[in-house]
């Protein structure tokens, strides 16, 4: 401090750290904070898939000796359903897409040197991480983990008696939640508060590329949602542990146990003293929440779908402000349908409607995006490199799942639809398998600038066809099952008369989902054997416009080796007539020197 | 990067991706191309930060507010009276509490009084930092800052052990955080409340002991900047539960 005294060094100018915890394990650097969420997204990703590949055995070999589960009984089966759903939206798909590719890219391509609170992002992480350890951890105490499902539906959720794994395994679900929510919370405030402020300088909010928009409307949604949740989970816990009824009616006959109030006699086993309480106050918290979270988990997707569509198609994106502005549409709106996951409940057939007629309008943002895609690629000079193979996939699997939407929203066709296989049907094509190709789509994308080298093109490929094959041979025949009945939730269908002509059915979606388990360890390979053996990348492969694309791979330490860059040219100035490259860059400059 | 193409021509094809203007506007953006980032930056980045946090926090009392106000209308159908009966019983709030209130109010004036002296100098400061011949002055008056910060963590900590004691009081009344809806609800909110509000107690803690830490004189300021539009809003939201919890008995 020579001169400027109450001159304060800058988030970036933290110098770079030698030791090896400092510079891989507690990092400020928003590189190595987003590949620690990205390798903590892969940890979750295979565990949950294993839970799914021993669902779907069960499903349809129901006696079948499993490695440590051995012969999945009813209500193990359950506990592979709740942690399938959990660790997957939670740890894969709210962290992969928003806070690994964000934290990495973001700064990068908004033009700041880091995040705005570089310790607070490290908090975040390992927040995270301590949130997933308390999650696994639930698999190993007395009872097992949880079987309430994902939305932890209260009364089974809330009553330790009503399941093995509802004793200290929800309760540790329950924590492991309540911390994610305040990592997601640190997060997304960190998100909101660099696109504010870090932009350099020319970068104005519409200069920004559709992958930031994206990530600072989800981080709004996260900011808004995650509160809820908490809040839902705080009162989940008193209800559990220290006796208040939010939730909890009285009445209850739980495992022979009848609910009595405070201070009541109960015959023989553990007392259930609740009264009054309402089991749908929770499903109310838990989707004011768990709607928006559904956005979070698709929005990063279509930020980088319509980045790759562009880029490979070499073309401006259609409509870059009708794109903004469906991001923004389907953000709110995305907090007022909530009650579209309640048709079931008995609500009011008004609210029904309400909820109804909203859910209905996302449409109207969601097609304009799709339009704006398909005008995209339309008279493109499109390179099918895998990136651009998996953002096309990504539109493909949006629409096919999005196209389920507008029939549950109808609660005519949603009570009989609900509880059946058509509804895991539509969330896995639209929030699972779309969202997964948006991760897969931004990994072959940024890889080359995250490691500095490219990935196997043909290993890539081979990813490509065989996991969208895959998906949809696993996804859509779920929709005619569901149609016929087939419920869900259900561990056994094998000895239910009005099923058996769907077993044949269930065989082969089971197969197809092996095939496709089996192809994730090709991407697993590549992206490890890449690292070390793949072709040296250059600094823009791509021939991409984006800031990332400026500096070297993997980018310094403060991302532009002090030099703050200055931006001239939107996201997407792809085929400029006259200009000496198919592409300009957003530095270029914009005043120019005539031949 | 050689441009060889006229600007004529950089305006087309209409479609996607431009910004509203082909020169950067001077003031967009953050970090305004290698402009040293100075206190009114680090200031502004604060703000904009605990704005957002406030926004989170507001979500969770609003949510504690909405399943307030949903609990207290459940009602559980009664085979006995043949209508729908509520267990809620309203709560008689500890008087402590308006004395908490008044310790509360009384803090917010005070770190307002820090906050006015230490920032009179670094306001009138000019970009890019301040200079060294400042500094001793400038010290002078941080010193002064310390006395109402003091003050102010000594009325945290009194808002603090009030709410011990109106929990005490209670407690000896036989009233516990299962015993009655309402009473989950005052120990839920008061509590959440008093947790959010020792987060300011620390902050301001750190804030006294800034230089002790080594830290650059400005981190003070900053710190004590943030801390109190938090400990504002604090005080903003204990009257809102106040008023909750007297009026929607």
């Amino acid at each position: 401090m020579s001169e400027h005294t109450g001159a304060q060094p800058a988030a970036h100018a933290h110098t770079a750290p030698t030791g090896f915890i400092r510079k891989y394990v507690f990092s400020l650097d928003h590189k190595v904070i987003g590949l620690q969420y990205y390798f903590l997204a892969l940890v979750a990703v295979f565990v949950g898939m294993f839970l799914s590949l021993f669902m779907r055995i069960h499903l349809v070999w129901p006696e079948a000796n499993l490695p440590w589960f051995g012969h999945i009984k009813p209500e193990q089966y359950l506990t592979l359903l709740t942690m399938h759903g959990t660790i997957m939206v939670f740890f894969v798909l709210t962290t992969a897409p928003q806070s690994g590719f964000g934290n990495y890219f973001l700064p990068i391509q908004i033009g700041a040197p880091d995040m705005a609170f570089p310790t607070l992002n490290m908090l975040s992480f390992w927040t995270t991480f301590v949130s997933f350890v308390v999650m696994i951890a639930a698999f190993f105490v007395e009872g097992g983990a949880p079987l309430s499902g994902w939305t932890n539906y209260v009364t089974l959720s809330a009553i330790p008696s009503s399941g093995p794994g509802q004793g200290l395994g929800e309760d540790l679900w329950v924590i492991s939640i309540a911390i994610f929510c305040v990592a997601s919370l640190m997060g997304a405030l960190n998100f909101i508060t660099t696109t504010l402020d870090l932009r350099a300088r020319g970068m104005s909010l519409f200069r920004m590329p559709l992958t930031c928009w994206a990530w600072f409307v989800t981080a709004m949604l996260g900011l808004l949602a995650f509160g809820v949740l908490l809040a839902g989970g705080i009162l989940l816990l008193l209800d559990r542990n220290l006796g208040t009824s939010f939730f909890v009616p009285g009445g209850l006959n739980v495992s022979g146990n009848l609910s009595f109030p405070p201070g009541g006699l109960n015959p023989g086993g553990h007392p259930i003293t609740h009264t009054g309480g309402s089991p749908l106050l929770w499903q109310h918290l838990f989707w004011f929440f768990g709607h928006p979270e559904v956005y979070i988990a698709i929005l990063p997707g279509m930020g980088v779908a319509s980045q790759l569509l562009s880029t490979f198609s070499r073309k401006p994106i259609f409509g870059y402000k009708a794109m903004v502005y469906a991001i923004l549409a389907i953000g709110i709106l995305g907090f007022l349908v909530w009650g579209h996951h309640m048709f079931m409940s008995g609500m009011s057939p008004y609210s029904a409607f309400a909820f109804s007629v909203m859910t209905m309008a996302i449409g109207v943002p969601s097609a304009i995006k799709t339009f704006n895609w398909l005008g995209t690629l339309w008279g493109g000079r499109i390179r099918f490199a895998t990136p651009m193979l998996f953002a096309i996939g990504f539109v493909s699997l949006f629409v096919s799942g999005g196209l389920s939407g507008p029939f549950l929203a109808q609660p005519v066709l949603d009570i009989p639809l609900h509880d059946t296989a058509f509804v895991v049907a539509h969330f896995h094509l639209i929030m699972g398998v779309a969202a997964i190709f948006g991760i897969f789509a931004g990994t072959y994308y940024w890889f080359p600038k995250m490691f500095g080298r490219m990935m196997n093109e043909t290993l890539g490929k081979v990813h490509f066809f065989v996991t969208l094959a895959g998906a949809y041979a696993v996804f859509m025949p779920m929709h005619y099952l569901g149609m016929a009945g087939q419920p869900r939730r259900y561990s056994q269908f094998t000895e239910v008369q009005y099923l058996l002509h769907l077993i044949p059915l269930n065989r082969f979606i089971s197969i197809a989902a092996f095939i496709t388990i089996a192809v994730q360890f090709v991407f697993v390979f590549n992206l490890f054997w890449s690292m070390k053996k793949g072709k040296k990348a250059e600094i823009n492969p791509w021939e991409a416009t984006t800031l990332e694309w400026t500096v070297p791979s993997p980018p310094p330490h403060d991302n532009f080796a002090g030099v703050t860059p200055v931006v001239n040219h939107g996201p997407y100035e792809y085929s400029v007539p006259g200009a000496p490259k198919d592409y300009v860059m957003q530095t270029d400059p914009a005043t120019v020197t005539a031949h | 990067m050689a441009t060889t193409f006229s600007p004529v021509a950089v305006e087309e094809p209409k479609i996607g991706g431009r910004g509203p203007t082909i020169v950067p506007p001077p003031r967009d953006g953050g970090w305004g191309g290698g402009r040293p980032d100075d206190h009114r930056d680090r200031l502004r980045r604060y703000r904009i930060g605990m704005f957002f946090a406030l926004t989170a926090v507001v979500m969770l009392f609003v949510s504690f507010t909405s399943a307030y106000i949903v609990r207290q209308g459940v009602g559980t159908w009664s085979d006995a009276s043949a209508r729908y009966v509520t267990d809620w019983q309203p709560l008689t709030l500890p008087p402590i509490l308006w004395i908490n209130t008044i310790i509360l109010l009384a803090s917010s004036f005070t770190l307002a009084m820090a906050r006015r002296t230490l920032s009179r100098r670094l306001k009138a400061a000019p970009r890019g930092g301040l200079s060294l011949a400042a500094e001793p002055e400038l010290m002078a008056e941080q010193q002064r800052s310390i006395p109402w910060l003091a003050i102010t963590l000594v009325l945290g900590a009194g808002f603090l052990i009030g709410q011990l004691l109106a929990w005490g009081q209670l407690r000896h009344l036989g009233i516990f955080v299962g015993t009655n809806p309402s009473s989950s609800f005052f120990y839920v909110l008061t509590g959440t409340h008093a947790l959010h509000l020792l987060g300011g107690v620390l902050g301001l803690g750190y804030a006294g002991i800034t230089s002790l830490l080594r830290k650059p004189l400005v981190t003070r300021f900053v710190v004590v900047d943030v801390t109190a539009l938090y400990w504002h809003f604090m005080d903003f939201l204990w009257v809102y539960i106040f008023a909750l919890l007297h009026f929607a008995r």
